[in-house]
């Protein structure tokens, strides 16, 4: 953790008020600070809010309550400077692999062929050479997953949104997915803020991890992680990663005992 | 050998429909003043083709047709768009739309012939109005149903709102664009035949009716019988053309 804070959530909160049913306020009071190059994890129970605070970050949800400052300047909608990676993926499917990449590169006025060139070089990083000219159904799902962060790191964003990227991916591609993750930050630095509720890859991944209480949800605490350059998966078998999946652990089960019995 | 077996299988029902059609009248089971044998009216069908009445009629109403269909693809793609994009514009447009969608087009039959007379303005603006609502509503529910996250992933890669309706809402909501068109054009030819029915001087509706008038029934069914193959030639057309287009989904 160097420098000064990149991204500062002051006082942030949110309600949904959907056109029937009643007001939800999804999070209350949220102030956080992500340093430049800092790897946040945002960890809690179903339903605490982890997604919501993503979207607005992202633009995507107008803030209503607090201030979210990116750089010192307030959040005003979606931009390529916040790079983002759901869940569902969200490729665009009626485009190859190669356009999908591609589509974020075309506005950034460079040349036809640097734009052919750098596609080339996200495409090969991500270990889909070859499958250029796939389709997004063609693909099994850590494959679309490496789709969509090729496509979104193509841009060279700043700051990096992931909402439990790997959420719908099998244990072992999820593992591999990690340390293909971990391969990109040491060669491409970004600010990150990773939603997940699995307490292992917060800690494997995270330089800190934020837990949020049930809803409405609010910072419970922020916990650094300390466990030296991460050179592959070893370090889980060390008693320090187990210990820090124990704290974890025990700070979100008491937030998912409460987030059960609140929604009863 | 499965593929010539299922061919048959296919058009059975057609063959099988031809030679009750030649059969009945044959064996006295209707009137063959009400319906002339299969064979009478595709002697019927040579002789107007011949004579070049079948095409310049045809000609006519697909033209109709074309022009029809065309301002409603255009104006209902892009008002169904900008409906489902822009909150101002639907609050605006969603009652005229909710109230027109139920009326049935053809009661503007008399009210187009006042305004259009019997040239082909009255028909084309017939059909534009009947298959514009049905491709409204179908771009319009495609285009709020496209995945939230699509259109922020494009949003987040730097698009513009405009941008990101175009390059990724539309293209995303074709499934349901598509299956509206298919519906348009079935009712487009619903619409021509029969405003060329009630208002026409030519085309193969009006054909239609001025070979009853004048008692030529094998030719009127020859007449009918090619309406019935030219819009199911369309809707083939069509198929093929949506599964082009739906390539992707694998
Ligand atoms: N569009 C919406 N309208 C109304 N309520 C919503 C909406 N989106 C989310 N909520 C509510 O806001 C709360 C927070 O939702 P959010 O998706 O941010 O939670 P989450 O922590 O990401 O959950 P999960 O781990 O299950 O993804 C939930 O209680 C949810 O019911
Ligand atoms: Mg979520």
């Amino acid at each position: 953790m160097s420098g000064a804070a990149q991204i500062v959530f002051e006082g942030v909160g949110h309600s949904y008020v959907p056109p029937r049913g009643r007001r939800v306020q999804a999070l209350l009071d949220i102030s956080l600070q992500i340093a430049h190059g800092e790897f946040m994890a945002l960890l809690g129970p179903s339903g605490c809010g982890k997604s919501t605070l993503l979207y607005l970050l992202g633009g995507f949800v107008r803030l209503t309550q607090g201030a979210i400052l990116v750089d010192g300047r307030p959040v005003s909608g979606p931009g390529p400077d916040r790079g983002v990676v759901f869940q569902s993926f969200a490729l665009f499917p009626w485009k190859t692999v190669r356009q999908n990449i591609r589509y974020g590169l075309e506005r950034l006025g460079l040349p036809r062929a640097e734009q052919e060139e750098r596609a080339q070089h996200f495409i090969d990083m991500v270990h889909l050479t070859g499958f250029e000219n796939s389709y997004p159904s063609q693909l099994s799902g850590g494959m679309r997953q490496r789709v969509a962060i090729a496509r979104t790191l193509a841009v060279r964003p700043a700051i990096l949104l992931m909402d439990e990227p790997f959420g719908a991916l099998d244990a072992q591609t999820r593992e591999i997915m990690h340390e293909e993750l971990l391969a990109i930050m040491r060669a491409q630095r970004m600010t990150t803020l990773f939603v997940t509720h699995d307490v292992r890859e917060a800690v494997y991944l995270a330089d800190r991890v934020a837990v949020m209480s049930a809803r409405p949800g609010r910072i419970k605490e922020v916990v650094p992680i300390a466990l030296g350059e991460r050179t592959g998966p070893e370090v889980m078998k060390s008693p320090a990663f187990a210990d820090y999946v124990e704290q974890l652990w025990n700070l979100v089960k008491t937030e998912a005992a409460q987030a059960v019995a609140g929604s009863r | 050998m499965r593929n010539i077996a299922g061919g048959v299988l296919r058009w059975l029902p057609l063959l099988l429909l031809a030679a009750a059609w030649e059969a009945a009248p044959r064996l006295g089971l209707v009137s063959p003043s009400l319906l002339p044998p299969f064979s009478r009216a595709l002697a019927a069908f040579w002789q107007l083709a011949r004579d070049g009445d079948l095409f310049l009629n045809a000609a006519q109403s697909l033209w109709r047709l074309a022009a029809g269909l065309a301002l409603a693809v255009v104006g209902g793609i892009g008002l169904g768009a900008l409906m489902a994009w822009y909150r101002p514009v639907d609050i605006v447009a969603a009652p005229l739309v909710r109230s027109l969608y139920p009326m049935p087009k053809s009661a503007l039959i008399p009210v187009l012939l006042l305004w259009f007379g019997l040239g082909d303005a009255s028909k084309i603006a017939l059909i534009f109005l009947g298959c514009l609502l049905p491709v409204l509503m179908s771009t319009y529910n495609g285009v709020r149903g496209v995945e939230i996250t699509l259109i922020w992933s494009a949003r987040s890669l730097g698009r513009s709102p405009l941008a990101v309706l175009f390059g990724i809402a539309l293209p995303a909501a074709m499934p349901d664009i598509l299956a509206g068109l298919r519906t348009a054009l079935a009712l487009s030819f619903v619409l021509l035949v029969s405003s060329e029915f009630l208002m026409a001087k030519d085309g193969l509706g009006y054909l239609i009716s001025f070979l009853g008038d004048g008692g030529a029934y094998p030719a009127m069914f020859a007449t009918v019988l090619a309406v019935a193959l030219l819009g199911f030639a369309a809707d083939r057309a069509f198929l093929l053309l949506t599964r082009r287009m739906l390539a992707w989904r694998g």
